[in-house]
C-alpha cells in the first residue's frame, strides 16, 4: 500500500497551481486528501503530480449571508459543521454534514473536495444538487461558475475539465417558512451510507434528493405525492442496485422509508 | 506473607507503554538502520497455471536488490524447493496439501505469493512489483462448499472430489436413537467465513551475522519456537543458529499460530544472501488474501427428543471450507465436531464431516477455532426443540445438561489433542440460573408484550457453549532472582496484547513474596526458553501460568535452603515478604532475597560490596565443593508444565435485540455473560478478554463476511467493505457475572479465557432474532438487507408496509 511514484508541488498562489495543473494531464488537485491519498496508496489512482492548494489560505473561507453559504476550496467539513452561521443560513447542509464519515476524516477532509470528487453515495453532492448550488471554478480560460445540475455527469465524474480548480461552493439559503430534513441508513456509523435522503419542503414545494441509490446525485419533485406514496414516486426516478452491503430491494425499503421520515421532518420545520 | 495478588484487579503493567505508544511492533525492529525491504507479487487468479515470469524488466532497476520466483528456491537451500509444512498431520487427512513458498507453475487462491522481490524501500519493491508480468492459463476456480461438493473442477487434480478429509466420531448408536425417539427434527445451518483481522499484520524481520554464523528473526506470530524451527529446517541451518524473538505484537486472535508463513522463510532467506537486515511488513490488503480465514461450515442435523426435549440421538453431518491448503490440518472442524456438544450429554452422537478444497485463502483456527459453528448448530437445536414442544428454551437447555456430580464426564470422543473428551469440572445448572438473572429471562415475556404494545420488536437469546482449553503439549519457564532482588521470569509462548507480563507477575509475586513491579517477564524469545509451543486455544494462563508456578515454587525452594542456612534458622520457619526471608516472629532475624541470590553463587571476583558476600575467603566450606554436586550456581527455578489433557471453560451469553419493523435495523439493548473459567487469576483481565470477544462475536455474527464472487476474487478485501464493527457498533455495556469451578488438572485450579467472548455470538444473536421475528434464523451473520429479505420470504413484511404508511401519516 505504497503510491506509485509522483511529482509533488505545492504552489503559493492560483495561477502558479493551475500553471503547474495544466503542464501536466496526468496531474491531480490534492486538498484534503481523504479519498485520494487512499486511492494512491492502493495504486488505484497513480497520477504524474499532486498539485497541493494546501498553501492557498485564500480558498479556505466559509461566508454566509442571506442569500446563502459560501465554502472555500479548502474548508474542512469539520469547520462548516461547527459554523453557527451556516447551520442559520441553510440548516440542511449541517445537517448532512454531520452524517459525513467520521471526526478525525471531517477534521481533514474538504466539503468541496467531496462534491467534486462526484461520489453518488457521499452526501455533499447531493445536498447541492437539492439545494439548487453551484461550484465556481478557475481554469486557464478564466473563471465559471457550473450549476449543481450541469456538475455531475456519470458516476465519479464531474464536468470539471482536468485543468480546472474548483474554488467554492455555494448553497442558496433556506427561503423563509421552508422546512429541511436529511437522514441516511449505513451499516456501520460513518460509513457511506446504503441510501440517503434529504428533503425540502417550501410551501407546496416537495423536493427530495437521494444518494446510493442511483449513478449521480439524484433530485425529485415529490410536489403534490400522496403522503402513503412518496417512497414509490421517488423510486420511479431512482435505480438502487445490489451489492455485498444489501439487496435493491432493500434499498428501494430504504427509500420508502426515509423520504417519509425526511419529508415529514422537513415538514414539521416549515410548518 | 505478601498481599495475595492472585484473584485481585491488578492494573495492567503493559498500558502505560501501549497507551502512550511505546510499544515496540516488529515494523519498529532496526529502524533507522538500513534494512531492505520486501514486497511479494500475488496471484491475480485464483486458480491458474503459471506458464512463465517475466522478471527481466526488474532486475536492473535501481534500488533492487533481489528477484526471485520459485525456480530460484532451490538454489537459495534445498529444502525452500519442497511444500511448506503440513504442521499437524492426521490420519484422515488423506489428501493433505500445503503451498510453496512462490507458487510451483500453479496457483490456487487470489492472493497466493508468486515473486518475492526485495528492494531499498517498500515503495521501490511494490513499484517493481508492478512491472513483474506473469503468463497465466486461467482454470475454472471453486469457490464456497456447494461448488466443492459438485466437484465439477478441482483444486488439485490429485485431489478427487475436492475432498482433503473425512472423519466419522460417534458415541453410541445415534441413527437408531433418532429412530426410535418420539420426536425428532432435521436443520441445515450455514456460518459464512470471517477472519481474525488483528490491527498488526503478518510481519518479519531478520538479521544474519555473517561473524558468527547466526541468524536472528524477529517475527509477529503466535510461536516463536516454531518459527525457529522451520527457518533451521528450512533455510538447512541448526537450531542453535537461529534465534527467534516475538516483539509486541499488535493482536493475533489465531491467525499468526499458523506458521511458517512464505514470507518468513524468505526475509530470512533474503538476509543471508544479500548480507542485508530484510523486512516484510504486509499491508492489509495482503492480509485479506494471503493470510487465513476462518468459520465457513455448512451443517445438516438430525435430532430426536423425547417428551422432556431431552436429546436422545444427535447426528451431525457438517463440510468445512478449509481454502486452497491445509497446513493446520483439521483443527478446526476436529473441534467443530467435538465442542458442539457443549454442556449437554445427547443420549448418542454421530457426527460426520469432510473437509473440502476451494480456490480461496486457506482456513486456520481464528478466536474460538470451530467452536462457534458448533455452538451454533447445537444450540440453534436447542431452539428447534423447544420451539416444536412450546418449551421454555433455558428449559430444554437444562434438561440436557450433564449435572455437577457426573464429572469428570468422558463423551466417548477424541478431542483436538488426539486425547479424550473429557470435561474436568463444570457447573452448567448454576451458570443458567445466574445467566437467567442477569439478563432478566423470566420477566423477558412481559417486556416484550409491553414493547409489542408500542409497535417495537424485541426477542432474547440464550447459547452456551463448553470449551476446551490449555491444549498440550507442555509450556515451561524459568525464574531467576537476580542479586538485586529482583525476578525475571521466561516463558516461550508469545503474547499479543492479553496481559501475560502481568498475570505471569502475579502468580511469581504470590509465590516468591516480592512486589509486583519487582517481577520483569520475558515471552517469546526462543533466547530466554527455547522449549515451547505457542500461544492458542486459550492456554496461555493454563499451561505458561502453570509451568511459571512450578518454577517459582522451585526458586523459592532454594531461597529458604540458602536463607535456613545463612539465618541458621529451619526452613519452616522462614516467609519472604515484600523481598525479604525473616523467621516468622523475629523479624530481626532476616535477609534480602537479593542477598540469597547473591550467596547461591559461589564467587572469585567481587565487584560490588554485596559480592564480597559470595567471594571465596568469605563463605563456604573449605571442605567441601563450593557448588554441591547436586546444585547449580544461582538462584533460579525452570519446570514444566505437561497437563494429561485440556481443562473445559464455560460459559453461557444473553443478548436482548431489537429488530426495527420498517428498516430491519438490529439494535443490541442488553448483552450478558456468565463465565466460567475456574480460579479468576485477575478479573480486570478476564472481563476485558470477554469484552473482546463478545465486540469480535457482534462482528462475526452482525457485520463481517467473506465477500467472494464466484471467479474467486474477494470483494470486499479493505476495511471499507469489510465491516469491522466500531465502538458504535457494540454493545456500550456488558453484564459479566462470574462462576469460578476449579479445574483439578492444574496447581492453580485455572482455564483458558480468550476465546470464550466469540464462541457463542451467532448462536445468541440468531436465537434473539428468530424471538423477535417469529421465524428461525439459519443462516449467520445476518444483515438488515438479508432479515428484510426472510420477512419477505415469511410474508410478514405485508403488515408491516401497512404500518409504514401509517407511520408517515403519523409524522407528517
Amino acid at each position: 500500500m505504497k503510491p506509485a511514484p509522483f511529482d509533488y508541488v505545492r504552489p503559493g498562489s492560483l495561477d502558479d497551481a493551475l500553471a503547474a495543473l495544466a503542464g501536466d494531464p496526468g496531474a491531480k488537485v490534492l486538498a484534503g486528501g481523504q479519498s485520494l491519498v487512499p486511492l494512491l496508496s492502493m495504486r488505484l489512482a497513480a497520477p504524474s503530480r499532486l498539485v497541493d492548494i494546501n498553501g492557498l489560505p485564500e480558498l479556505s473561507g466559509i461566508e454566509a449571508n442571506d442569500d446563502g453559504v459560501r465554502v472555500g476550496a479548502l474548508a474542512r467539513h469539520a469547520d462548516v459543521l461547527a459554523s453557527e452561521d451556516v447551520r442559520r443560513v441553510q440548516p440542511l447542509v449541517s445537517l448532512a454534514l454531520a452524517n459525513v464519515a467520521h471526526a478525525t476524516i471531517r477534521n481533514r477532509g474538504t466539503t468541496v473536495g467531496s462534491i467534486v470528487h462526484a461520489d453518488a453515495a457521499a452526501e455533499m453532492p447531493m445536498v447541492l444538487c437539492l439545494l439548487g448550488g453551484s461550484v465556481d471554478v478557475a481554469g486557464p480560460a478564466g473563471r465559471r461558475t457550473i450549476p449543481a445540475d450541469e456538475l455531475y455527469v456519470g458516476p465519479l465524474e464531474s464536468s470539471l475539465h482536468h485543468d480546472e480548480i474548483a474554488l467554492s461552493a455555494y448553497f442558496p439559503a433556506l427561503n423563509p417558512g421552508a422546512g429541511v430534513g436529511f437522514e441516511e441508513i449505513a451499516r456501520r456509523h460513518g460509513d457511506y451510507a446504503l441510501c440517503g435522503v434529504g428533503a425540502v419542503v417550501t410551501g407546496d414545494t416537495v423536493v427530495a434528493g437521494y444518494l446510493s441509490v442511483c449513478d449521480v446525485p439524484t433530485v425529485v419533485d415529490l410536489s403534490g405525492v400522496a403522503d402513503a406514496d412518496l417512497g414509490d414516486a421517488a423510486l420511479e426516478h431512482l435505480d438502487p442496485g445490489d451489492d455485498i452491503h444489501a439487496s435493491a430491494d432493500y434499498r428501494a425499503q430504504l427509500v420508502r422509508v426515509l423520504t417519509a421520515r425526511v419529508v415529514g421532518a422537513a415538514r414539521k420545520m416549515a410548518a | 506473607m505478601t498481599t495475595k495478588l492472585f484473584g485481585t484487579r491488578v492494573q495492567r503493567v503493559e498500558d502505560q507503554r501501549f497507551l502512550r505508544g511505546r510499544g515496540r511492533y516488529v515494523d519498529d525492529v532496526l529502524s533507522g538502520q538500513r534494512v531492505l525491504h520486501a514486497a511479494v507479487l500475488r496471484s491475480p487468479h485464483a486458480h491458474a497455471r503459471v506458464l512463465e515470469v517475466h522478471v527481466e524488466d526488474v532486475l536492473d532497476v535501481d534500488g533492487v536488490h533481489a528477484v526471485w520466483t520459485y525456480e530460484d528456491l532451490a538454489e537459495l537451500s534445498a529444502p525452500m524447493a519442497d511444500p511448506l509444512p503440513l504442521l499437524i498431520p492426521h490420519p484422515t487427512l488423506t489428501h493433505g496439501r500445503t503451498q510453496h513458498a512462490l507458487a510451483d507453475g500453479e496457483v490456487n487462491y487470489v492472493g497466493e505469493a508468486i515473486a518475492f522481490v526485495v528492494a531499498d524501500d517498500r515503495y521501490v519493491a511494490e513499484d517493481a512489483v508492478g512491472r513483474i508480468r506473469v503468463d497465466y492459463e486461467v482454470l475454472p476456480p471453486v469457490v464456497g462448499i456447494a461448488a466443492a461438493r459438485a466437484a465439477t473442477n478441482l483444486v488439485h487434480e490429485d485431489v478427487p472430489g475436492n475432498v482433503g478429509a473425512r472423519m466419522e466420531q460417534s458415541n453410541g448408536d445415534a441413527p437408531a436413537a433418532i429412530a426410535a425417539a418420539p420426536h425428532t427434527l432435521s436443520l441445515d445451518l450455514l456460518v459464512e467465513r470471517s477472519s481474525c483481522q488483528p490491527m498488526e499484520g503478518r510481519g518479519t524481520v531478520a538479521r544474519w551475522d555473517p561473524d558468527i554464523n547466526r541468524m536472528t528473526v524477529w517475527s509477529s506470530t503466535q510461536t516463536s519456537t516454531g518459527v525457529r524451527a522451520a527457518i533451521a529446517v528450512k533455510l538447512g541451518l541448526d537450531l542453535g543458529q537461529v534465534d527467534v524473538v516475538t516483539p509486541d505484537v499488535g493482536g493475533g486472535f489465531g491467525v499468526k499460530i499458523n506458521h511458517p508463513w512464505p514470507e518468513e522463510l524468505l526475509v530470512p532467506l533474503a538476509a543471508r544472501a544479500l548480507g542485508r537486515p530484510v523486512k516484510f511488513i504486509e499491508d492489509r490488503r495482503e492480509h485479506f488474501i494471503s493470510s487465513a480465514h476462518e468459520r465457513g461450515q455448512v451443517h445438516h442435523v438430525e435430532v430426536g427428543y423425547d417428551d422432556d426435549g431431552r436429546v436422545l440421538g444427535l447426528d451431525v453431518q457438517f463440510w468445512h471450507d478449509h481454502g486452497a491448503y491445509t497446513p493446520y490440518g483439521l483443527i478446526v472442524p476436529i473441534i467443530t465436531s467435538t465442542q458442539l456438544l457443549g454442556p449437554y450429554k445427547p443420549g448418542a452422537y454421530r457426527v460426520r464431516f469432510e473437509s473440502l478444497y476451494t480456490n480461496t485463502v486457506m482456513v486456520t483456527p481464528y478466536r474460538g477455532a470451530g467452536r462457534p459453528q458448533g455452538c451454533f448448530v447445537m444450540e440453534r437445536t436447542m431452539d428447534a426443540i423447544a420451539e416444536a414442544l412450546g418449551k421454555d428454551r433455558a428449559e430444554v437447555r437444562a434438561t440436557n445438561f450433564i449435572q455437577p456430580d457426573e464429572f469428570p464426564y468422558d463423551h466417548g470422543l477424541i478431542f483436538q489433542d488426539g486425547r479424550e473428551l473429557e470435561y474436568d469440572s463444570g457447573d452448567y445448572p448454576a451458570s443458567l440460573e445466574k445467566i437467567k438473572a442477569l439478563v432478566g429471562w423470566d420477566e423477558f415475556p412481559a417486556y416484550k408484550a409491553e414493547m409489542a404494545a408500542q409497535g417495537r420488536h424485541v426477542g432474547i437469546g440464550l447459547a452456551c457453549y463448553v470449551e476446551g482449553t490449555g491444549v498440550g503439549p507442555y509450556e515451561g519457564a524459568h525464574v531467576h532472582i537476580e542479586t538485586s532482588g529482583k525476578v525475571k521470569v521466561a516463558t516461550g509462548l508469545t503474547t499479543q496484547g492479553q496481559g501475560h507480563a502481568t498475570v505471569f507477575a502475579q502468580i511469581v509475586a504470590d509465590v516468591l513474596g516480592v512486589p509486583l513491579s519487582d517481577v520483569e517477564v520475558v515471552t517469546g524469545d526462543t533466547r530466554r526458553m527455547p522449549y515451547a509451543v505457542g500461544t492458542f486455544a486459550s492456554r496461555a494462563a493454563v499451561m505458561s501460568g502453570s509451568a511459571i508456578h512450578l518454577a517459582a515454587t522451585r526458586a523459592k525452594e532454594k531461597v529458604l535452603r540458602i536463607a535456613a542456612d545463612a539465618l541458621e534458622a529451619n526452613e519452616d520457619d522462614l516467609e519472604i515478604v515484600d523481598g525479604v526471608v525473616s523467621v516468622r516472629g523475629a523479624p530481626s532475624s532476616s535477609i534480602a532475597l537479593g542477598t540469597v541470590a547473591v550467596l547461591s553463587n559461589p564467587l572469585r571476583y567481587a565487584f560490588d560490596e554485596q559480592s564480597k558476600l559470595a567471594t571465596q575467603f568469605s563463605v563456604g566450606d573449605p571442605g567441601k565443593p563450593p557448588v554441591a554436586e547436586d546444585d547449580e550456581p544461582g538462584l533460579e527455578g525452570k519446570d514444566f508444565y505437561s497437563p494429561e489433557r485440556s481443562t473445559f471453560a464455560s460459559g453461557m451469553h444473553a443478548v436482548i435485540v431489537e429488530t426495527d419493523p420498517l428498516t430491519a435495523e438490529i439494535r443490541i439493548l442488553k448483552y450478558a455473560v456468565v463465565h466460567d473459567c475456574g480460579h479468576l487469576i485477575n478479573p480486570m483481565i478476564v472481563e476485558g478478554q470477554i469484552h473482546g470477544g463478545v465486540a469480535q462475536g457482534v462482528g462475526g455474527a452482525l457485520y463481517e463476511r467473506m465477500a467472494y464472487d464466484e471467479s474467486g476474487q474477494l470483494l470486499n478485501a479493505s476495511f471499507m467493505d469489510f465491516l469491522m464493527p466500531y465502538v458504535t457498533e457494540v454493545p456500550t455495556s456488558i453484564e459479566i457475572d462470574h462462576l469460578e469451578t476449579p479445574s483439578p488438572l492444574n496447581p492453580l485450579g485455572i482455564k483458558g479465557a480468550g476465546e470464550a467472548g466469540v464462541i457463542p455470538s451467532a448462536a445468541v444473536f440468531a436465537s434473539a432474532i428468530s424471538d423477535a421475528e417469529g421465524f428461525p434464523i439459519t443462516s449467520m451473520p445476518i444483515s438488515p438487507s438479508e432479515l428484510y429479505a426472510l420477512r419477505l420470504q415469511n410474508s410478514v413484511v405485508d403488515e408491516r408496509a401497512q404500518r409504514a404508511s401509517r407511520d408517515t401519516k403519523e409524522t407528517s
